[in-house]
């Protein structure tokens, strides 16, 4: 099965001093869906910030088997797809297909060509019907969605959600998760939600004050780290 | 949220719209340039200012009350030297600063109100401005929309804990806001400067289609021209 994403000893200690990933081992299979579980601050989301030249430890992290570098993280970034907590912060162009359109030109595409990729993502998501509208103007689930399609319109290898059910209905999240299963691509998911993780992930990895504590299954996972709702 | 006004406006469809932003701002330096320089005695050339943009309102489309109260926007600044000029003796002059900065800011607002930011900075541009120039303007218009969007959830949260009125309690509050304000806007400014990087951001902005500059663009401009030379050189 071929590696895309292989990470050894990767530290991180932010500018006021914390710690916040403390030698952290991770491996994501091609087609393979990963969760990662955790106490708030454990370190999972500035754990995925890395794998894209976000910010940049100690340690080393392959990419679809090159080493990631300041050098080439632009590539990465191409590779490796991360959709955001708040898709606020993701959406920033007046009209929906302009911001999905964001991505592919930065790729290099051509206008034209940047319209075309993204007109044909947000009908992958069913968003086809919201291309002139503004992103402040739609819901949730639908801006959601038109994140989804922003990163997926640079057609990466690698999809990384960072709590992908945050400000969802339970319709929202029943959509997002048929959504997601039709998504080719592997998959790394940070969630609290174990439901959500068993249903698209087939392993789970729980990180512990910036280290990973334990990995395998995901029910077993959460048994052993008493990971399930009150 | 009430940041997007302008933003709404300048999506709408009218024949001045349609005009290539290249055009539109070329023919707004030929009108800044001509009221900045005209003589404060010629008061019926700043009437014909003023007559040529209610034209261009008109055939915008935009509402022209909404127009007139943010073109007030600029008043305050112009009027401060305005009341100075005047004292010293000048009431015509101190007329004429507060004519200019109207027609100015009326002339500017109906530019961005027809035009979209980025056909806006494409025209910047293709007129060989800086690029990190464009940048900054670019930062600057999405961060003021950060600003204003944290700053509307805030009041909201202000006023659904807000008791019985205290003196001085609202500039205390406000003080305090302000710096929590300026703090959460950054991180969230932090935030969306991460997710642009995330998808490849590389310190330029997609500029939008290019436009074919069309007959009809050089005769609006053309017309534009001549309407501000003759009023500035004839009245």
């Amino acid at each position: 099965m071929t590696t895309v994403v292989e990470v050894h000893g990767l530290r991180y200690r932010y500018p006021d001093g914390t710690q916040a990933l403390d030698g952290v081992e991770f491996c994501l299979h091609a087609d393979e869906s990963v969760a990662l579980l955790g106490a708030n601050g454990s370190g999972k989301t500035t754990f995925v910030l890395h794998l894209n030249g976000l910010l940049e430890g100690e340690g080393t992290i392959e990419i679809c088997g090159k080493r990631l570098t300041r050098q080439n993280a632009a590539e990465a970034r191409a590779k490796v797809g991360l959709v955001f907590q708040d898709s606020d912060e993701q959406l920033f162009l007046p009209t929906v297909l302009e911001d999905v359109a964001f991505g592919p030109s930065n790729q290099g595409l051509s206008h034209s060509e940047a319209i075309a990729r993204a007109h044909a993502t947000l009908e992958q998501v069913g968003m086809g019907s919201a291309l002139q509208k503004a992103p402040y103007h739609l819901s949730s689930g639908e801006k959601r969605r038109v994140a989804i399609a922003g990163v997926l319109a640079m057609d990466p290898e690698i999809l990384v959600l960072d709590e992908p059910t945050t400000f969802l209905d339970p319709p929202g999240q029943r959509d997002l998760v048929k959504l997601l299963r039709a998504l080719p691509q592997a998959k790394i998911l940070v969630t609290h939600d174990v439901s959500l993780a068993r249903q698209l992930c087939t392993r789970a990895v729980f990180f512990e004050r910036g280290k990973v504590a334990g990995e395998g299954p995901v029910d077993e996972i959460a048994r052993r780290f008493n990971w399930t709702p009150a | 949220m009430h940041h997007v006004v302008v933003e709404r406006w300048n999506r709408l469809d009218s024949p001045l719209h349609a005009v290539d932003a290249r055009a539109k701002f070329i023919a707004l330096i030929f009108f800044l340039v001509a009221v900045a320089t005209t003589p404060p005695p010629a008061q019926l050339a700043f009437a014909v200012y003023m007559l040529l943009l209610a034209v261009a309102a008109v055939v915008s489309r935009l509402p022209l009350i909404g127009l007139l109260e943010r073109a007030c926007l600029v008043l305050p600044f112009g009027a401060t030297f305005a009341a100075l000029t005047w004292w010293s003796g000048n009431p015509i002059s101190a007329l004429a600063l507060i004519e200019k900065s109207f027609l100015s800011g009326f002339a500017a607002l109906l530019l961005v109100g027809t035009t979209p930011l980025p056909k806006l900075v494409g025209a910047l541009d293709w007129l060989g401005a800086p690029r990190t120039l464009l940048l900054v303007i670019q930062f600057l218009y999405r961060y003021l929309f950060v600003i204003s969007e944290q700053g509307q959830h805030m009041r909201l949260a202000a006023r659904s804990r807000q008791g019985p009125r205290r003196r001085n309690a609202g500039f205390h509050a406000a003080g305090g806001a302000l710096g929590v304000l300026f703090a959460r806007s950054s991180e969230r400014a932090d935030g969306i400067y991460r997710a642009m990087l995330a998808r490849g951001f590389q310190g330029r902005f997609p500029l939008g289609a290019p436009h074919a500059f069309t007959i009809r663009d050089g005769v609006f401009l053309a017309s534009a021209a001549v309407l501000c030379v003759a009023t500035r050189v004839v009245l």
